[in-house]
């Protein structure tokens, strides 16, 4: 049996190895022809820290090492499950609550250090308490998320102060973790510990539940860089470098791709947080004059059929109506036709960025017929038809030109350019946000009311029956 | 073992690295991407681990085992719908993937 202190460095290597693992498979996730290859590195490097954990974890009594066994049986089976049979339209949801999980385990591992009591070294607890804090509004936060998603909470709840309350329920937070770290509380009977999570806990609630089901992909993934950030602050507590790194990469990524979301929605991080979106859109669309136009499927696909140019706008009502594969139909059909197709995606389409691309690749479509928004906003002005599928704030020409539109300054696709547009819809209310749509009563615009799927399903019969 | 500064430097060469790895990312792995560093997080099944080893209270244990559940579903889910996700991406021509 080699000595404690070899098994100690044997342990570190490994972990040396499964984080350099994690950065080379997230390199590699990062081009789609080696994304697969690179989950599956990442999946060995996180095999490889568990297993030598496992093993060396000869200090536990026999109690703990069947618990850790115990609860990593359970969890995996619930997770293995859950994972294999979503929905790939329930994607965003599901990653909100693994990411969910990641905090609370980020917090129960603080709530570990911070109970037992035998940590005393002023740093490790003040790490043990912001990773704590951080997993802890992660984990609530996410939960809240994924119940929005998940249509568990419909409501956003918003009320006047809103934001003095949560400014409170921080500082109270704060000031209980500087109790905890201090050790001020010690002796004045309170548990101290325990409100500390209490009111992290509420936090995570208070400040996602006023935020509207449209700014969800910028909370989800801002939520995915703090359980990063608390995995890497409880690394620290833990002398575990893998956990370090780890946490601080997916810190970091997960930083700059919330930006890059906000950034899309032309909005700060801030202005998500802490506006509360969609209550001034009563006067922000009081501007809009004119009527909806409706179509016939049949109409509709008779156009489509002698057009030279389509491109299809998908949105959240896409995902909704699980109409991925009928689109793909419809778009091969017309391929067939000699008709140009391609996509055109927004950044913030549907529910978390990327969510269109993920289900159109669901339903087989190629990547190479999908464009973003810089490739293809010049392209609309030839297109004979925009074929708006369950799409809304994204193609509104009002973030363009009516200052007083919340949504003013966001880029959109210039699907107002086309020559001909037709909107799937299911009804002539106002979307997600509320906003009203300048785009859908222009004058070259077509309203098809209907469900995505059902209407697609017309339009294809219409396309066939042309030709 | 990690003494404070050395620690400040895996922090902030780290914090580099997740930067440089995801600024060159096309938008259409936006979503696969968030998941893969969903389940990248999920090394916290080994500090949960490590944590419920040295339990001694059923209180933290209590704890510990909730942490470990947590961690088991972060890393284990996190895996399964990534993969998933990724699976699915493939270039005109090629067979449609299923």
């Amino acid at each position: 049996m080699p000595s404690a202190a070899t098994l100690q460095t044997l342990m570190q290597l490994s972990y040396l190895i499964a984080a350099a693992l994690f950065i080379l498979g997230l390199k590699r996730m990062s081009s789609p022809v080696t994304a697969v290859s690179g989950v599956r590195w990442a999946g060995v490097g996180m095999l490889l820290a568990t297993a030598v954990t496992l093993a060396f974890m000869g200090g536990a009594s026999s109690l703990n090492y069947t618990l850790v066994i115990v609860a990593m049986v359970i969890g995996a089976v619930l997770a293995w499950i859950s994972g294999k049979r979503v929905a790939m339209t329930d994607m965003p949801q599901m990653i909100a609550l693994y990411n969910g999980m990641g905090g609370g385990a980020a917090a129960a591992i603080a709530a570990v250090e911070l109970y037992s009591g035998n940590e005393h070294n002023l740093v490790h607890l003040t790490m043990a308490a912001i990773g704590g804090f951080i997993g802890a509004v992660s984990f609530s936060g996410s939960l809240i998320a994924f119940a929005k998603l998940q249509g568990l909470i419909n409501k956003s709840v918003r009320f006047g102060g809103q934001k003095f309350v949560n400014l409170a329920i921080l500082l109270i937070s704060i000031g209980f973790g500087f109790m905890v770290v201090s050790g001020a509380g010690a002796e004045s009977g309170l548990p101290v510990v325990s409100l500390f999570f209490v009111f992290a806990l509420i936090l995570g609630v208070a400040m996602t539940l006023p935020i509207g089901g449209a700014d969800m992909p910028v909370v989800i993934s801002l939520y995915n860089a703090l359980t990063g950030l608390a995995v890497g602050f409880e690394g620290f507590v833990l002398d575990n470098a893998a956990m370090i790194i780890a946490g601080t990469v997916v810190g970091a990524a997960g930083t700059l791709l919330t930006q890059l979301m906000a950034k899309a929605m032309n909005r700060s991080l801030g202005n998500v947080l802490f506006s509360n979106f969609g209550e001034s859109s009563a006067a922000g669309g009081s501007g809009i004059t004119g009527t909806q136009k409706a179509i016939e499927a049949s109409d509709a696909g008779v156009m489509m059929a002698y057009s030279q140019k389509i491109i299809i706008v998908p949105g959240y009502g896409m995902a909704v109506a699980q109409a991925q594969h009928k689109v793909w139909e419809l778009t091969q059909l017309l391929l067939d036709h000699g008709v140009k197709v391609r996509f055109a995606i927004h950044p913030v389409a549907g529910r978390m960025p990327g969510h269109m691309n993920v289900l159109l690749a669901e339903a087989g479509v190629p990547y190479d017929l999908i464009s973003d928004l810089d490739e293809i906003n010049a392209e609309f002005e030839t297109a004979d038809v925009a074929l708006i599928i369950g799409a809304n704030d994204v193609v509104n020409p009002d973030a363009r030109s009516n200052k007083s539109s919340p949504i003013y300054g966001m880029p959109i696709l210039n699907a107002d350019k086309a020559k001909n547009v037709i909107v799937i819809k299911r009804g002539q209310g106002q979307g997600f946000s509320g906003i009203d749509n300048a785009l859908f009563v222009l004058d070259q615009t077509r309203m098809l009311y209907g469900d995505a799927q059902a209407a697609v399903s017309q339009l294809i019969q219409a396309v066939k029956a042309a030709g | 073992m990690i003494d404070g500064v050395i620690a400040l430097y895996i922090f902030m060469l780290a914090a580099f690295t997740g930067y440089e790895v995801i600024s060159r990312v096309p938008v259409i792995l936006h979503t696969p991407l968030m998941s893969g560093s969903n389940f990248v997080h999920g090394i916290v099944l080994v500090g949960a681990m490590v944590a419920l080893a040295t339990a001694d209270t059923p209180l933290v244990r209590v704890i510990g085992f909730i942490g470990v559940v947590l961690a088991a579903g972060n890393a284990v889910g996190g895996y399964v719908v990534t993969e998933r996700m990724l699976k699915m991406f493939v270039l005109a021509g090629k067979k449609k993937g299923s």
